[in-house]
C-alpha cells in the first residue's frame, strides 16, 4: 500500500467516523408515548443546590436524519401554526434568542410534553417520545444552536427564511452566563 | 358592457388615483368626481343622547356623532385632556364605552373592565373588575388576545372574557351580576367580539376560526344570562336555526340542510364559520345583519363544496334567532376571507327610489351594497386592489374568480391580491349622512401562498397554508378610502405605509377620526380628506375612536391606542420578522416594525382648550 492510499484510506476512515453521527439512523425509539419530563429545571436557580446541568448530548441532536423528522413532524402536529418557521405568531418565536422556558434540549422536550401555562398546549402521550426528541432537535436548530451539517438545509417549499443550517448562531443568555466577578479587573 | 368589464374599469380608475398621489397626508380625488362634493342622505336620526352606548354607536352600525362642537375650523386646536394607561401591553381594539358620565374600558387579556369618573379631574378610577380568564386561552387566539369592547344596556355593561365567559355587571357599582361561560377555549373557541343588545338579547359570537371550531352567534337574555338560542353557521337547519321563514334571494343558497351538505362528510364540525364581527339592527324589519368567518381549513382542497353557511352573512330575526335570509360572498372561500366585516344600514335613493340597504365592504375586496330586507345584491364593486377576482355575477350572486390565482398545494402562487387579511379585516367603517360617504379603513396589500395538507388536532391551529404579505400597488399598505355609495366609487383616499388597522369615526363637525399603526391619531376634514390635525400616541393605534359629550358639555374624543391584533402582534408578541411568515403573514410585510413602535396601551382623550 502505497503512502498516498494509506493516507486517502485514514482521511476516509476519519470522515466516515466524523460522518456516522450525522447519518445515524436510531433504530430502539424507546417507549411508544412521551414520558413524563421529569426533573428538567426551567430557571436558573435551583435552591440550595448547584445550578441545574446544561445540554446533555443526545443522539439525536447530532443526526441529521432525526433532525429532518423533526421538521416534518413540526409541520405535522401543528407546531408551525404558532410558532410559524420560527418567527413565532400565536406563540413566540424560537428563532431568536429568547427563551421563556429554557433552551436545551431537555427543557424544549419538557415544554412540548408538559406544556406551559401561557397558551402552549401540553402533547403528553399525544407523540411518541423519540418523536418529541426529533422536535425539540429541531426546535434548537431554528437558532443556529446544532451544526450546521446537522440542520435542515434548503426546503423545497416557499421561500420565507433563511435555511436552518445557515442561521446564525443566537446566545440564549441563560446557557452562556459570564463568570460573576468579584475582584476588580484594573 | 359587461360587468366584468365595469369592475375592471373601476378597478383602474382606483389605480390611477392611487398611482397619482405621493404624499400620504395628501388626499387624491377620483376622476369625474370631485373632491368636496357632498350628497347628504336624509336618515331617519334619533337625537343624539351625545353618550357612546356601543361600539357601533347606533343599530345602524354608522358610528356617526352629531356633535359639532369640535369641527373643521377648530380641530386644529385640539389637544389632550386626559389619559390612562389600561396596563396591558397588547393590542387595544376596543371602542371606550360612555354612559352616566363614566367610562368604560375593556383591555385585551385579562380582560380588566375599568369604569373611570368623567365627573372628576382627570377620570380617576370608579371601580374596575378584573375576571381573572385562564393564562391558556391565550394560545387558543389567533390574533393576539384582543377584545372589541363593552356594551351598555340598561344600567348594565357587558362583555366578554378571552377564555368565554360573557359577564354582565352593574354599570354604577361594577358588581357581578350573571356570568355564563358559552366557549371552550380548551378546543380552540375564544371570544373576542363586542356583544351587541337589542331589546334584552344579548348577541354573542365565538372566534376560532383558525382552529377548526364551530362558529356559532348566541343570544342571552341580558336579565340573567340564561341562553335563549345559538345559531350555528354550519351543520343541519335545526342547528343553523333555518325553518319556513328563510328566503334566501339566489338559488344557490336554497336546499334543505346545505350546512351539512355542502361539506365532506363531518367536516362542517370543524369548519369555522365563527361570529366576531359588529351586529347592525334593523328595528322596523326587526332584523339582526352579521357575517360569518372564513371556512376551515385554509386549504380549501380539503373541503370541497360551497361550506355553507361561512364567508357570507345572515339576516336573521331579532328575537327568534331564525334566519330570515343569507347572502355567501365567498362560496367555498379559498383565501381565508372572512365574512365578518360589518353591515352600515342606510336608506340610499338609487334609481329615482329610496332603498333600504346595507353597505358591507368585504374582506373580498367589494363594496356590496344588499338589499336589507331580501338580501338582492344591488352592486358589487371593488373597493381596493384586486386581482383574484373579476366581479361579482348580480344574477347570480356569485363571486367570479380568476382561476390562475387559486392557491395550490405543494406550489407557491404569487401576487394574490388581496391577502388573508383581506382588502379590509375586522377595523370598522363609518358613514356620515351629512356627506354621504362611508369611511372605510383598509389594506392594499398582497401576498404569495403554498398550501399543504392541515391536520386537525383539537386546540391547535387548523390552517394548512404559508403566506406572506406585502404591499399593493404604490406601495403602502394601508388606504382610508371615502366611499360614494351611490356614484359606486370613492371620493379621495388617504395612503399610509402600514394598514390602517383602526377604526374610524366621522362626526357631524365635518371630520372623520382615524389611527395608524405607527402612532398617529389624525382628523381629516370629511368632504376632502384633507389632514387637519394629527397627535403622536405612545404606541400603534389600532382602535375604534369615539366621540362624546362631558359632564361639562364639551364634546371630547377618545381612542385607545396600543399595537397588537393580528399584524400589530409582530410588536406586542415580539415576532421575528426574520421569518416572512412570522404572525401567518406579517414578517414579511413589517420587517421594521419592531424598530418603530412599541407596545402600550393607553387612553387618550382629546378635547378643545
Amino acid at each position: 500500500m502505497s503512502f498516498r492510499s494509506r493516507e486517502f484510506f485514514a482521511f476516509a476512515l476519519l470522515v466516515s467516523l466524523c460522518a456516522c453521527k450525522r447519518e445515524q439512523r436510531i433504530f430502539d425509539p424507546g417507549s411508544a408515548a412521551s414520558q413524563p419530563a421529569g426533573a428538567t429545571p426551567l430557571t436558573e436557580v435551583g435552591a440550595g443546590t448547584s445550578p441545574p446541568p446544561g445540554n446533555r448530548p443526545n443522539a439525536i441532536a447530532e443526526s441529521a436524519y432525526a433532525v429532518g423528522e423533526g421538521k416534518r413532524l413540526y409541520q405535522a402536529y401543528n407546531c408551525v401554526g404558532c410558532h410559524a418557521n420560527g418567527g413565532g405568531a400565536i406563540g413566540p418565536a424560537l428563532m431568536d434568542s429568547e427563551w421563556i422556558y429554557g433552551s436545551s434540549l431537555e427543557q424544549i422536550h419538557s415544554t412540548i410534553v408538559q406544556g406551559r401555562p401561557n397558551g402552549m398546549p401540553s402533547f403528553a402521550g399525544k407523540i411518541p417520545d423519540y418523536q418529541v426528541w426529533e422536535i425539540a432537535a429541531y426546535v434548537r436548530s431554528m437558532s443556529g444552536q446544532l451544526p450546521s451539517d446537522v440542520a435542515p438545509s434548503r426546503s423545497d417549499h416557499m421561500p420565507m427564511v433563511v435555511p436552518e443550517q445557515s442561521r446564525p448562531k443566537e446566545h440564549p443568555g441563560a446557557e452562556h452566563p459570564q463568570p460573576v466577578i468579584t475582584e476588580p479587573q484594573r | 358592457m359587461t360587468l366584468s368589464f365595469r369592475i375592471r374599469c373601476a378597478t383602474y380608475l382606483t389605480g390611477v388615483c392611487l398611482l397619482s398621489c405621493g404624499c400620504h397626508t395628501k388626499p387624491s380625488p377620483v376622476q369625474n368626481l370631485a373632491a368636496g362634493q357632498v350628497r347628504p342622505i336624509a336618515q331617519i336620526n334619533d337625537s343624539d343622547d351625545g353618550e357612546w352606548h356601543r361600539a357601533t354607536k347606533d343599530f345602524a352600525n354608522r358610528r356617526y356623532s352629531q356633535l359639532d362642537q369640535i369641527n373643521s375650523n377648530n380641530v386644529s386646536r385640539l389637544r389632550v385632556a386626559f389619559t390612562f394607561s389600561t396596563g396591558v401591553a397588547h393590542g387595544q381594539e376596543a371602542a371606550p364605552i360612555v354612559a352616566n358620565k363614566t367610562m368604560y374600558l375593556a383591555t385585551p387579556w385579562p380582560n380588566i373592565l375599568y369604569a373611570l369618573d368623567l365627573t372628576k379631574p382627570g377620570a380617576p378610577i370608579k371601580w374596575k373588575y378584573e375576571p381573572h380568564p385562564s393564562p391558556s386561552s391565550k394560545g387558543e387566539a389567533c390574533c393576539d388576545s384582543v377584545t372589541r369592547g363593552a356594551v351598555f344596556d340598561n344600567g348594565k355593561i357587558i362583555f366578554s372574557t378571552l377564555d368565554g365567559y360573557t359577564i354582565a355587571l352593574d354599570a354604577e357599582s361594577g358588581k357581578e351580576l350573571w356570568k355564563t361561560r358559552l366557549a371552550d377555549f380548551t378546543k380552540g373557541e375564544t371570544i373576542t367580539m363586542a356583544p351587541m343588545v337589542v331589546h334584552d338579547h344579548v348577541y354573542i359570537g365565538n372566534s376560532g376560526g383558525e382552529f377548526g371550531v364551530r362558529g356559532w352567534l348566541a343570544s342571552l337574555d341580558a336579565k340573567d344570562g340564561k341562553l335563549l338560542w345559538k345559531a350555528y353557521s354550519t351543520g343541519p337547519d335545526s342547528e343553523v336555526r333555518i325553518g319556513p321563514r328563510f328566503k334566501p334571494f339566489y338559488a344557490n343558497d336554497k336546499g334543505s340542510d346545505l350546512g351539512v351538505k355542502t361539506w365532506p362528510p363531518d367536516a362542517w364540525k370543524t369548519g369555522g364559520g365563527t361570529v366576531w364581527g359588529f351586529l347592525s339592527y334593523d328595528p322596523t324589519l326587526n332584523l339582526i345583519y352579521y357575517g360569518t368567518a372564513n371556512p376551515g381549513p385554509w386549504n380549501y382542497v380539503q373541503r370541497p363544496g360551497d361550506n355553507k353557511w361561512t364567508a357570507g352573512m345572515f339576516a336573521r330575526d331579532a328575537d327568534t334567532g331564525e334566519a330570515v335570509w343569507f347572502y355567501q360572498m365567498s362560496p367555498h372561500d379559498l383565501y381565508d376571507w372572512d365574512g365578518v366585516n360589518e353591515d352600515v344600514l342606510v336608506d340610499l335613493p338609487l334609481n329615482g327610489t329610496t332603498r333600504k340597504v346595507l353597505l358591507r365592504p368585504d374582506r373580498n375586496g367589494y363594496l356590496y351594497t344588499i338589499d336589507r330586507a331580501s338580501g338582492q345584491v344591488l352592486s358589487a364593486n371593488p373597493y381596493a386592489f384586486i386581482n383574484t377576482t373579476s366581479g361579482v355575477d348580480l344574477k347570480t350572486g356569485a363571486l367570479q374568480h380568476i382561476p390562475d390565482k387559486a392557491p395550490r398545494v405543494g406550489q407557491v402562487v404569487r401576487n394574490i391580491c388581496p391577502v388573508a387579511p383581506g382588502a379590509k379585516d375586522w377595523q370598522p367603517s363609518s358613514f356620515s349622512p351629512q356627506t354621504g360617504l362611508l369611511y372605510i379603513p383598509h389594506q392594499n396589500m398582497c401576498m404569495d401562498e403554498e398550501l399543504m395538507a392541515a391536520n386537525y388536532i383539537p386546540g391547535t391551529p387548523y390552517i394548512g397554508a404559508s403566506v406572506q404579505y406585502y404591499s399593493g400597488p404604490g406601495g403602502h399598505m394601508g388606504e382610508l378610502t371615502a366611499w360614494d355609495p351611490i356614484a359606486g366609487k370613492p371620493a379621495w383616499v388617504i395612503k399610509d405605509k402600514y394598514p390602517i388597522w383602526s377604526g374610524t369615526v366621522s362626526t357631524a363637525g365635518g371630520l372623520v377620526f382615524f389611527g395608524t399603526m405607527d402612532g398617529w391619531f389624525k382628523a381629516a376634514d370629511a368632504k376632502t380628506g384633507t389632514i387637519l390635525w394629527q397627535f403622536k400616541t405612545d404606541s400603534g393605534v389600532i382602535g375604534q375612536p369615539i366621540t362624546y359629550r362631558g359632564p361639562d358639555g364639551k364634546q371630547y374624543i377618545a381612542v385607545l391606542s396600543g399595537i397588537g391584533g393580528w399584524p400589530g402582534s409582530i410588536v406586542a408578541a415580539k415576532l421575528d420578522t426574520r421569518d416572512g411568515t412570522a404572525g401567518n403573514g406579517w414578517g414579511k410585510a413589517l420587517p421594521n416594525i419592531r424598530n418603530e413602535v412599541t407596545a402600550g396601551g393607553t387612553l387618550y382623550v382629546f378635547s378643545l382648550p
